[in-house]
């Protein structure tokens, strides 16, 4: 599979669900009989996956919210590793 | 937001890195009811299922679920029996999504149609975990007990065509353990996401049939070279899931992760349990969730901190080095093989009792495949047998 580039989409998998659990203080991705617990960062990089924004997008969105970290690599990676684990589709 | 509560890690957390003071019942499993249509002697119902004929309402189940929830549970598991035998299931999915909870359907299709297929997409579940009894029809049907294998096949293929991820089971053991390469090839066929190559554990029927039940090591060996094979091949593809049998090992599960860590099962007529096989143990009497809400029955009932943390251990677990890696294995299978659920699981080598269980896959290996042992007939699953196993234990001297 080709590396993610700016202007790749990034969507949630239909056979995920991410969401907001409230006991665990984070966000969460379900899939069938597992949970996977986001760090704060990961969880605002895929809370902006919404199959509209493209990474730039993304990238931009953060860069507002955390005006004075150098995020761009990260977000990078973590979508990388978000597509190996299928939790994320990219178009 | 301000930035001190708002900084910037790197994204991906070391799985349950952050410890909460007390632990949470992440996964809750509804066993609805103990009827099914299958008759599977490896069930994990206890053999003794045709007493309880109580089966909790529709309201109970909803309040045992929002109590859960609030508790933290998330991933929420309906089972049974045959969960589908029960008519208020769509009611039950609608109610558990909305709490927000993740919804696995574990059923062996039977019972199941495109209308109702729709209607729980419509209700919202997440996942239908379809199970198998082998990759032919002719032993499917044997081990079920019924002519099920076209139906599954059918149910199977209208799971993927509604857009669930699908988890298809399949239970390993003598008979079907040399099917393995059929049924991974069965799994690619009808597009599985994940394939579970459960392994018998052996405890309620299983336990009763164990004999004619538990694979040879050479069976053992071939199943995982070829679970490899395939985990290889189909790599991004479909996720296998395949454990070596524990009675196979030096070193017991970790089982459940834990008493009262993270599962929390509740019975169909009600009774909370820390496993699905803990009703066997003796002194045990487990909380209702009738008389109880599910927040005192996890955190301050006797029983779910009977065996929580390592106080309760003795020799050789309470001066060994690996008691916080296995915690001593399963309390249960301590109790069947050697009396008392406090001793190590002997499936540790370092348990007095580990030779015995030794003796017993040996035994097995060099009788396996002769005429007469094979002829030892399997007791299947159903209320007839329930009854007279039941009865039999009963008239027997205490």
């Amino acid at each position: 599979m080709n590396p993610i580039t700016g202007d790749n989409i990034p969507a949630i998998t239909p056979t995920f669900r991410f969401q907001w659990e409230k006991a665990q203080n984070c966000f969460v991705v379900l899939y069938p009989e597992g949970m996977v617990k986001l760090s704060h960062s990961a969880g605002e990089i895929m809370k902006r996956c919404d199959g509209a924004t493209s990474v730039d997008g993304i990238i931009t969105d953060l860069h507002k919210e955390f005006p004075d970290t150098d995020l761009d690599v990260e977000v990078y990676k973590f979508l990388e590793v978000a597509r190996e684990q299928g939790w994320i589709r990219t178009k | 937001m301000s930035k001190s509560t708002n900084s910037w890690r790197w994204p991906v957390n070391k799985a349950g890195s952050e410890q909460s003071k007390l632990p949470q019942p992440l996964w809750l499993l509804a066993e609805l009811t103990y009827a099914c249509p299958l008759q599977c002697p490896y069930c994990s119902n206890p053999l003794d299922f045709a007493k309880y004929k109580k089966e909790l309402a529709t309201d109970d189940w909803i309040r045992v679920m929002r109590e859960a929830r609030e508790m933290g549970a998330t991933q929420l598991g309906f089972s049974g029996g045959e969960p589908l035998v029960r008519t208020d299931l769509e009611e039950l999915i609608a109610e558990a999504r909305q709490l927000g909870f993740y919804t696995n359907l574990i059923t062996s299709g039977v019972g199941m149609d495109e209308k109702r297929i729709k209607a729980f997409k419509d209700a919202g579940l997440d996942h239908i975990q379809v199970s198998f009894q082998a990759s032919s029809e002719e032993l499917n049907n044997f081990i079920a007990g019924t002519d099920a294998f076209q139906h599954k096949l059918e149910m199977a293929r209208l799971v993927k065509k509604y857009g669930y991820p699908m988890v298809l089971c399949f239970v390993l053991h003598r008979r079907n353990e040399d099917q393995i390469r059929d049924i991974l090839e069965l799994a690619i066929t009808l597009e599985a996401d994940y394939v579970e190559l459960a392994t018998t554990q052996y405890y309620g029927w299983a336990y009763h049939n164990r004999e004619q039940l538990i694979p040879t090591r050479e069976q053992l060996l071939h199943a995982e070279q070829v679970a490899k094979e395939y985990q290889e091949k189909m790599k991004g593809k479909m996720r296998i899931f395949y454990v070596i049998p524990d009675y196979f090992e030096n070193r017991p599960k970790r089982c459940m992760d834990g008493w009262g860590h993270v599962f929390l099962t509740i019975t169909p007529d009600g009774t909370a349990l820390p496993c699905h096989a803990a009703r066997q143990l003796p002194g045990l009497e487990f909380p209702n969730v009738k008389n109880h809400n599910i927040e005192w029955i996890w955190n301050d009932s006797p029983d779910f901190n009977k065996f929580r943390g390592l106080d309760w251990m003795k020799e050789p677990c309470r001066s060994c080095p690996e008691k916080e890696k296995d915690l001593g294995g399963c309390r249960c299978q301590a109790y069947m093989l050697t009396g008392d659920a406090r001793n190590a699981d002997p499936v540790c080598d370092k348990s007095p009792h580990h030779h015995e269980l030794v003796a017993t896959i040996d035994r097995v290996g060099k009788l396996a495949g002769t005429p007469e042992f094979e002829a030892k007939p399997i007791l299947f699953r159903n209320p007839k047998n329930s009854k007279k196993i039941t009865s039999d234990k009963e008239t027997l001297p205490a």
